[in-house]
């Protein structure tokens, strides 16, 4: 366990001083070290879920306040958390599939009882939250077994005693485990191979000639474009720059490095050019369970004149980026204001800063992020492919448990 | 060092150059800091609390200077402690930085430094510092990246071994009408070569009443080409080689970092060692060295100059604070009445409590501090668990912990409240005061060393016992002051040393009154007149030979470049020995680049003799006469060669009246015999002297000055010439 705390110090150091940055990388590296807290962590012969789900808490809880705008963080705990729910489930349901078809083992019978109030628990809450959250296509197959599960989870009883009980039981907690760590694996595969997974989609949406406009810079609008120049389409890009970070040069760099035919832009030109456009482009830093985007600075401006010019307004967001929380939420940080030196040079201005001689009147505010609302955007391209703005909430449902949200406490009640 | 090698040779036979680079990159980063000021400008504060643990925006400020160092990638971070340093080691150890994974901190301790320098040569004693290291104190707050500087000085150093230290500086104005920067420092002047980024010449201090600056004459002589500037800020971050700390060793008189060590490197030449400047541009670093400072080093803060040291990204403990409109920082669990107006750029701490139609703005307010109804806060800097009752009105001060403002009380700006001050009900505490539990230690003579100590021993003593004897003693002051700060209060006003009255504007936390600022105004433009009247002579001490403005304006600047072009040359030919052949060639060339006429030449060179014999030194009249028959004489055929006309004869008269009455009037009782002695040198001929009289005869008589003089020397060549007939 301490190491694994120094781990989760370092991290938590590293958030601190900003110094992980963009919300892919963060994903994964929260994802790697929830994998190590999981695997370390001991598990104890009874209620191993909510021992599993309090230790990634008690992390996950340290890691969102280190950076509270990285949304990316508590995205990827919630998600860990909801991981260790489903495989719990799956585990007792396949459990109780086994016991119905074949009674024949004492064993079975005996590991079946000791686990009853492990069990009973996860599978009561399980029961209430599939009948509380709306099913969606995906649930109400795999919840086909679950809720036949449950009766027959309540009616088990009888006498309890053997000795292999504590070993079988012992399996059964690594298999959890083991369940778990190869979901996080998973998890840790999939946010890795989001590029791939949305660029894949590029040919579908980009079309011969068009012109795109694109924002600052994103990995994912990057490997977007190439993709589909490689499926030899042939278009033309528009790069917003992104001041004050000028990312969109880095962007354009790299674009026509990859020999796409690239134009940079001001971003105060954007409104200017988007009659010229068909599409806009654009990554994103967080979605918003209501569809609205967290974009860099700027961004709002080019969806409005998306809008006025009928333009078709794309976001592209791996599915690490999609937060289960409203905007509204007062635990929403939703923009973080950087140093001012990204705007102006220190020097040349220090005498309209100096207060001690009355001149401090000049103040300079940096936002990192826009608010885009959903009605301005048009389709999400996600690893899982396009979707509606007004799609995002079943899409949420999909990821996260509802008991997650609020990752803050560590309720007695696990699952 | 023993590992590495060891790894190098089980690797194999490999190359001692990349097994050298290898042993570099090893080397730990490591970082001395400074948790100690070395001077009284925080006082009465520092006689109870250290200056690195005051809170600079709620977060003590060697918080700031540990995370900047931990970022930056140094490892190893020995921190210096001298006064309290008990109180500081104990902060260090319940903060937590004392057991960092991947970051070490040693604290040492020392009780009789009383100078950055003996700091630095206790250090050099305990032989702990093995590589590059960075010096810097606990009260610099800086986001800058070290890597880029790092680099720089380990190239300079393996090129030049001498290059000892890379000094941090960034550019911020300094405030013309005042002369001083941002942060309430004296100006500072500084010549650094462009080129190489050497530092050359670090001044401070400059005196202001005349506004000029001396230079070394060698310092022009020896570098091709350098900047002087006096918009750069010194951060007080330095990378030093090692050699530095036995520097201070051999040198056991070095005190300050900057007035000795510096200024020391810089004008010793027999050792040669050298300091280079590298300058930061986007990233921000600074030193808080008055309450000015403080002030400003705070607002930057709160503006965000320093992301990501900013209080809502570096919360210490669990007091999260979150930053909403308009820079209002505010922490958890703060009851704030619904009248209360909180104005932009503030920050207010956890769990204090704010009354009705209370007003606050540009300030920075700590935890648990209760401000009642209908009180004014501008500016000011409150620390944690203050009191403050009905009706106060505070500007610009600063309050520090524990302190109690009964109702009605006013803080002028500037004043300073140490800790646990109580403060009357109405009493109004004067503009620039500092009011202490702690009486004001007595003024010892001015021993040198005595500028550099912190709290000295006695008074350290005497705070420990305060400490102690807490109960016993409060009562006996409270007695006694109750004249001093009102019904009630408790605290002593210090009484203002004789010198620093005058100064305690300059680097309070108030802003300057605008009564300071119109006066510097007004003697800055006296000083400006004063330099247009010409009678300040210019920054070099030179003559500049600007004598004949009045004659051709349009063409002024094109004279002034051609004649000190010839002076030059000619000094230049007499410095060196050059032949007369080769001066002439040299003057030939430069008339035909300025399009000049031969009696141009004449004129330019003729000046430049006249000039050469009045600086060469001599005692008399006659001793001057004796310099320009010597150069005349020897440069007797260069001048020549340009006079072969009557016009440039009658053009060198015409110019040595001018010198007579401008640039050097010590000729003028010599006028004649010069005149007399260049006819007889064959130098003009008596046509010339005939002809400028008759040029003369219808000037005004202000211009025949001189043919008046030299009448004797025109009638004797008149009656020559008609004996000749």
């Amino acid at each position: 366990m301490p190491d694994v705390q120094a781990l989760v110090n370092d991290f938590v150091n590293q958030l601190k001083k900003r110094k992980i940055e963009g919300s892919q990388a963060t994903a994964k590296q929260t994802a790697e070290l929830l994998r190590s807290v999981i695997s370390q962590q001991r598990v104890p012969h009874t209620n191993q879920a909510a021992a599993l789900i309090n230790a990634v808490r008690a992390v996950g809880e340290q890691l969102i306040a280190a950076n509270p705008v990285e949304l990316a963080v508590g995205n990827i705990v919630r998600r860990t958390l909801h991981i260790i729910r489903e495989e719990d489930l799956s585990l007792a349901t396949a459990a109780m599939a086994g016991l119905g078809l074949s009674v024949a083992s004492d064993d079975e019978d005996d590991m079946e009882r000791s686990d009853h109030p492990v069990l009973s628990a996860a599978a009561v809450a399980a029961a209430a939250r599939s009948t509380l959250r709306p099913p969606s296509l995906q649930t109400l197959l795999e919840d086909m077994p679950d809720s036949a599960a449950v009766p027959h989870t309540s009616s088990s009883g009888g006498d309890s005693e053997g000795k292999s009980r504590s070993v079988d039981k012992g399996s059964r907690g690594r298999k959890l485990k083991h369940d778990v760590i190869e979901a996080v694996n998973e998890l840790i595969q999939d946010i890795s191979t989001c590029y791939e997974q949305i660029a894949e989609q590029a040919v579908e949406h980009i079309h011969q000639n068009e012109v795109i406009l694109t924002l600052g810079s994103s990995k994912t609008v990057l490997e977007f474009l190439c993709a589909a120049k490689d499926k030899k389409r042939s278009f033309k890009v528009f790069v917003a720059e992104g001041a004050p970070r000028y990312q969109g040069h880095l962007l354009a760099k790299d674009l026509a490095a990859r020999g796409l035919q690239t134009t940079v832009i001001t971003d105060s030109a954007v409104f200017a050019m988007i009659s010229r456009v068909n599409m806009v482009i654009v990554g994103a830093h967080a979605v918003m369970a209501n569809g609205g985007v967290i974009a860099p600075v700027g961004l709002n401006m080019v969806a409005l004149a998306a809008q006025r010019h009928a333009v078709p307004f794309v976001i592209l967001a791996g599915s690490h980026k999609l937060c289960p929380l409203y905007p509204h939420n007062p635990e929403v940080l939703l923009n973080e204001l950087r140093s001012p030196s990204e705007l102006l040079d220190f020097g040349e201005f220090s005498d309209c800063m100096d207060s001690a001689s009355g001149a401090g009147s000049l103040h300079i505010v940096n936002p990192t992020f826009d608010y885009v609302p959903p009605k301005l955007v048009s389709l999400f391209i996600t690893d899982t492919g396009g979707h509606n703005p007004s799609y995002m909430y079943r899409l949420i449902a999909d990821y996260y448990s509802a008991d997650d949200l609020v990752v803050k406490g560590r309720p007695t009640t696990g699952s | 060092m023993g590992a590495p090698k060891k790894s190098g040779g089980g690797g194999g036979g490999r190359v001692s150059v990349s097994e050298d680079s290898d042993e570099l990159v090893r080397v730990p980063l490591q970082a001395i800091l400074l948790a100690d000021s070395f001077n009284t400008k925080f006082r009465p504060i520092t006689l109870e609390c250290p200056k690195v643990l005051l809170p600079l925006v709620n977060i003590p400020m060697i918080n700031y200077t540990l995370t900047w160092l931990e970022s930056a990638g140094v490892e190893d971070v020995f921190v210096f402690c001298c006064a309290h340093s008990k109180q500081v080691i104990d902060y260090l150890d319940k903060s937590g930085w004392l057991s960092q994974p991947n970051f070490s901190v040693t604290t040492i301790e020392s009780h009789n430094s009383v100078s950055a320098g003996d700091a630095l040569r206790l250090i050099y004693e305990r032989n702990v510092i093995h590589g590059d290291f960075v010096l810097i104190s606990g009260d610099t707050v800086s986001n800058m990246s070290l890597t880029q500087a790092l680099a720089e000085h380990k190239e300079r150093k393996k090129k030049d071994s001498n290059a000892v230290m890379t000094m941090v500086i960034k550019r911020s104005k300094t405030n013309p009408v005042i002369h001083q920067s941002r942060l309430g420092t004296d100006e500072l002047f500084m010549a650094i070569d462009p080129d190489t980024k050497q530092l050359l010449y670090y001044e401070e201090r400059t005196d202001l009443s005349k506004g000029i600056l001396h230079l070394d004459n060698s310092l022009l002589a020896d570098n091709p080409s350098l900047t002087l500037h006096h918009d750069k800020q010194d951060c007080y971050i330095d990378i030093c080689s090692p050699e530095v700390l036995s520097l201070f060793t051999d040198n056991f008189d070095y005190q300050h970092l900057r007035r000795h060590f510096v200024k020391g490197l810089l004008v010793d030449d027999i050792m040669g060692y050298k300091i280079f400047v590298h300058e930061i541009h986007s990233n921000y670093a600074a030193r808080i060295e008055n309450f000015r400072s403080y002030d400003t080093v705070s607002r930057d803060i709160i503006q965000r100059w320093t992301y990501p040291m900013v209080p809502d990204v570096m919360n210490y403990g669990n007091t999260a604070t979150k930053l909403e409109r308009q820079g209002m920082y505010r922490a958890s669990e703060i009851s704030q009445s619904q009248s209360a107006v909180i104005g932009p750029f503030t920050v207010i701490g956890f769990g204090t409590k704010i009354g009705n139609n209370t007003k606050i703005s540009d300030s920075v307010i700590g935890k648990g501090c209760k401000i009642g109804s209908n009180v004014c806060i501008k500016g000011c800097y409150i620390w944690d668990h203050v009191t403050i009752e009905d009706g106060c009105k505070l500007n610009h001060a600063i309050v520090c912990n524990e302190v109690t403002l009964k109702s009605g009380a006013i803080l002028e700006p500037g004043v300073i409240l140490s800790f646990k001050v109580v403060v009357g009900q109405e009493f109004v505490v004067p503009p620039y005061s500092y009011v202490s539990l702690l009486q004001q230690p007595v003024e010892e003579d001015s021993d040198e060393e005595l500028e550099y100590a912190d709290s000295t021993s006695v008074i350290t003593s005497r705070v420990d016992k305060s400490d102690e004897e807490d109960a016993s003693e409060v009562p006996e002051t409270h007695i006694s002051s109750v004249s001093e700060l009102g019904m009630g209060g408790v605290g002593y006003i210090w009484q203002k040393c004789e010198g620093s009255q005058e100064e305690e504007w300059r680097h309070s936390v108030a802003p300057i009154p605008a009564d300071k600022i119109s006066e510097a105004m007004k003697t800055m433009e006296d000083d400006l007149e004063l330099t247009h009247d010409g009678s300040i002579l210019p920054p070099s001490g030179e003559l500049i030979p600007d004598s004949n403005d009045s004659d051709e304006d349009n063409e002024d600047s094109r004279d002034d470049f051609f004649e000190r072009e010839v002076e030059a040359t000619f000094l230049r030919a007499v410095n060196e020995n050059i032949q007369e052949d080769h001066l002439i060639l040299e003057v030939n060339s430069l008339k035909l680049s300025c399009n000049k006429l031969t009696a141009d030449c004449a004129g330019a060179l003729f000046y430049a003799m006249m000039k050469y014999a009045v600086d060469t030194p001599h005692s008399s009249l006659d001793g001057l006469m004796q310099n320009v028959k010597a150069v005349l004489t020897k440069w007797k055929k260069a001048l020549r060669s340009y006079l072969t006309d009557i016009d440039e004869q009658i053009e060198i008269i015409l110019k040595f009246e001018e010198i007579c009455l401008e640039s050097a009037k010590e000729f003028t009782p010599l006028f004649t015999k010069i005149l007399l002695y260049m006819y007889n040198e064959d130098i003009i001929e008596e046509d010339a002297i005939l002809s400028w009289e008759d040029e003369k005869r219808d000037a005004d008589e202000a211009d025949k000055v001189f043919v008046n003089k030299a009448q004797d020397l025109i009638q004797w060549l008149k009656v020559a010439e008609e004996e000749d007939e």
